[in-house]
């Protein structure tokens, strides 16, 4: 199933102007605020109306105001999770994940009430009231609650933004399995690089109302050119498999051959994961270095320099791992005589990788 | 116990609670829609609403009641042509509830949209997405998030009924048996010489009947709210 979005909607100011197609998995709308994403995930809720547009899923049409159609709210078949969660705080945390199921479409195909509970370990949590949850729980119980109402379409508005960083770190992994083990696509708005990287299976880069970039996470975010929320939150995205783990703490990876030490994770191996790696926490050598306390070292070829404004330049390196960028001043650039096409090493600590950056 | 009261002023306390009751469930329906659309509706004409439920409220009773008479009489431009179909309100104890409702009805909507506005429409948006058409919506969230708002205004105007008097008495008189409630009975009361003993237990049955009101109030509003939190 693919969505595909063409709006166009001005106020106040602002002119929206997007079009972009979300396949199955996870699709980031990502830019800073006021980029125009909730402005797009509301107007494909229907809470919206923009002035012209048309969204269909799969040829099933939901809005296209040439013809003049626009389904209401509750005709178009979501699942929304909002940032605040939004339970019903007068009905029992069973009845909240039932409500959605009660209006779905008797024909439509149901996702199992026990597996979803399961899943989302909520099964505790039924009989109480929304008012006695946790934060985390509460959206774990919103999660539920907009899968079992047999969406075509899942809609999640910075369903972490907030959460302090314990909870944020206990509901990405169902973000990811929704990813993972549900059809539907999902449209998820964001603005957190790592959460991004972690969670996208297409990435539609937004500023001031138009789209920069769309495609593959991995394309996008690797492209310095495209980073909404600014050239300090680059990184690279790696796809990299689990070797074998270490016993003093450390896990061995392989990305495209080359081997990667990263804080123990929980995976097993042969498991197949993304690390992301900032921009900022690489270092660059002509030669291969010895002697070092880094454990991470990337041979690669300059792709691309892009300096910017101000003392900064954002250096792209093709290496057997993928593309790695890496932050450097423009002092460095000249002292090492970086040119494209030169030879040179990335080098990571091994404790730069947060384990909120390995999926 | 009979002999305690004189049967007329009885009749009163009776007519008086039936008056209130019917009053108070006919106006109910409106007064929450009139509420929802007060409060959630922008539609051209709203201020203008707003100043005709809110008007029995700063009018003397007597003007309403003579309003009444005047557009729901015998010859009123409302009143024939109810009456043609046999609905008479004028010098009938209908008409008295009708009276009873309409001074009620400003003090029910200004309880009920209170509590409608402290609803988060942001919970009425969730439940759209999830399929839920507009009237299920009120149906499913709204109206049990609202409901302690609802019982509180329900029993203002009950309290309010039980004690309206300009307006009844202007718009349907003071027939002993027929449209003699409990204010009207006191009135009469003191107006005859040895009626005062009469006129003070009435006034203790209404003493009593308010305070009951209230407290029943008190004790379900607590309830409902403490089940809507969901604490």
């Amino acid at each position: 199933m693919t969505v595909s979005v063409r709006l166009q909607h001005s106020f106040g100011g602002f002119g929206l102007d997007v079009a972009f197609e979300a396949p199955a998995g996870i699709t980031v709308l990502f830019g800073r605020s006021g980029s125009g994403k909730t402005t797009i995930i509301n107007a494909v809720a229907g809470l919206l109306t923009p002035d012209a547009g048309r969204i269909a899923i799969d040829g099933w049409v939901m809005l296209d105001t040439e013809a003049r159609v626009a389904l209401p709210v509750h005709r178009r078949r979501l699942g929304y999770i909002f940032q605040d969660a939004r339970l019903f705080p007068h009905l029992s945390v069973r009845q909240n994940l039932l409500f959605g199921q009660f209006f779905a479409p008797k024909s439509a195909p149901r996702a199992d009430m026990g597996r979803v509970v399961e899943m989302l370990g909520i099964g505790p949590l039924l009989a109480r009231r929304p008012a006695m949850l946790s934060g985390g729980e509460r959206q774990r119980v919103a999660i539920g609650r907009a899968l079992l109402a047999a969406p075509r379409l899942i809609l999640a508005d910075e369903p972490l933004a907030a959460l302090d960083e314990a909870r944020k770190a206990e509901i990405l992994p169902y973000f990811e399995r929704l990813r993972d083990e549900v059809s539907v696509p999902i449209l998820y708005v964001s603005h957190a690089p790592a959460e991004v990287a972690r969670l996208a299976t297409t990435v539609v880069a937004l500023e001031g109302g138009r789209v920069t970039g769309q495609g593959p996470a991995m394309q996008i975010l690797g492209d310095p050119n495209l980073m909404p929320t600014g050239v300090r939150d680059a990184g690279a995205l790696l796809q990299a498999v689990v070797v074998r783990h270490h016993d003093d703490g450390l896990s061995e990876l392989s990305a495209g051959g080359v081997p990667l030490f990263v804080p123990r994770v929980p995976h097993p191996t042969g498991a197949s994961l993304r690390l992301r790696i900032a921009a900022s926490e690489v270092i660059l050598s002509r030669a291969r270095p010895e002697g070092l306390s880094a454990l991470n070292i990337l041979p690669g070829v300059v792709e691309a320099i892009r300096e910017g404004e101000g003392p900064g330049a954002m250096v792209s390196l093709d290496t057997p791992a993928g593309r790695v960028l890496a932050r450097l001043t423009r002092r460095s650039v000249t002292a090492m005589d970086l040119r494209v096409g030169v030879a040179c090493h990335a080098i990571v600590k091994t404790v730069a990788i947060a384990p909120e950056n390995v999926s | 116990m009979t002999g305690w009261l004189p049967p007329e002023a009885w009749s009163a306390v009776a007519l008086s609670l039936k008056v209130s009751l019917w009053a108070t469930l006919c106006s109910l329906p409106l007064g929450v829609f009139t509420a929802y659309a007060l409060a959630r509706w922008r539609f051209p004409g709203r201020g203008l609403v707003n100043g005709l439920v809110h008007l029995p409220l700063i009018l003397p009773p007597v003007v309403t009641g003579y309003i009444l008479l005047l557009s729901m009489g015998p010859q009123g431009p409302l009143g024939g042509p109810l009456a043609q179909i046999g609905v008479v309100f004028a010098f009938r104890w209908t008409g008295a509830a009708l009276a009873a409702g309409i001074m009620a009805f400003p003090l029910m909507v200004r309880a009920i949209r209170l509590s409608i506005e402290a609803v988060d429409p942001k919970l009425e948006q969730a439940a759209a997405t999830l399929g839920a058409p507009r009237l299920w919506v009120f149906a499913s969230v709204t109206l049990p998030m609202i409901l302690p708002g609802v019982i509180a205004g329900a029993i203002l105007a009950f309290a309010k009924a039980m004690g309206e008097f300009g307006a009844t008495i202007t718009f349907v008189s003071n027939i002993p048996g027929q449209t003699q409630t409990l204010p009207s009975a006191i009135y009469a009361f003191l107006q005859v010489p040895g009626g005062e003993a009469a006129a003070v237990k009435l006034v203790l049955v209404s003493v009593a009947v308010a305070m009951g009101a209230l407290l029943l109030s008190e004790v379900i509003g607590r309830r409902v709210a403490r089940r809507v939190a969901g604490i």
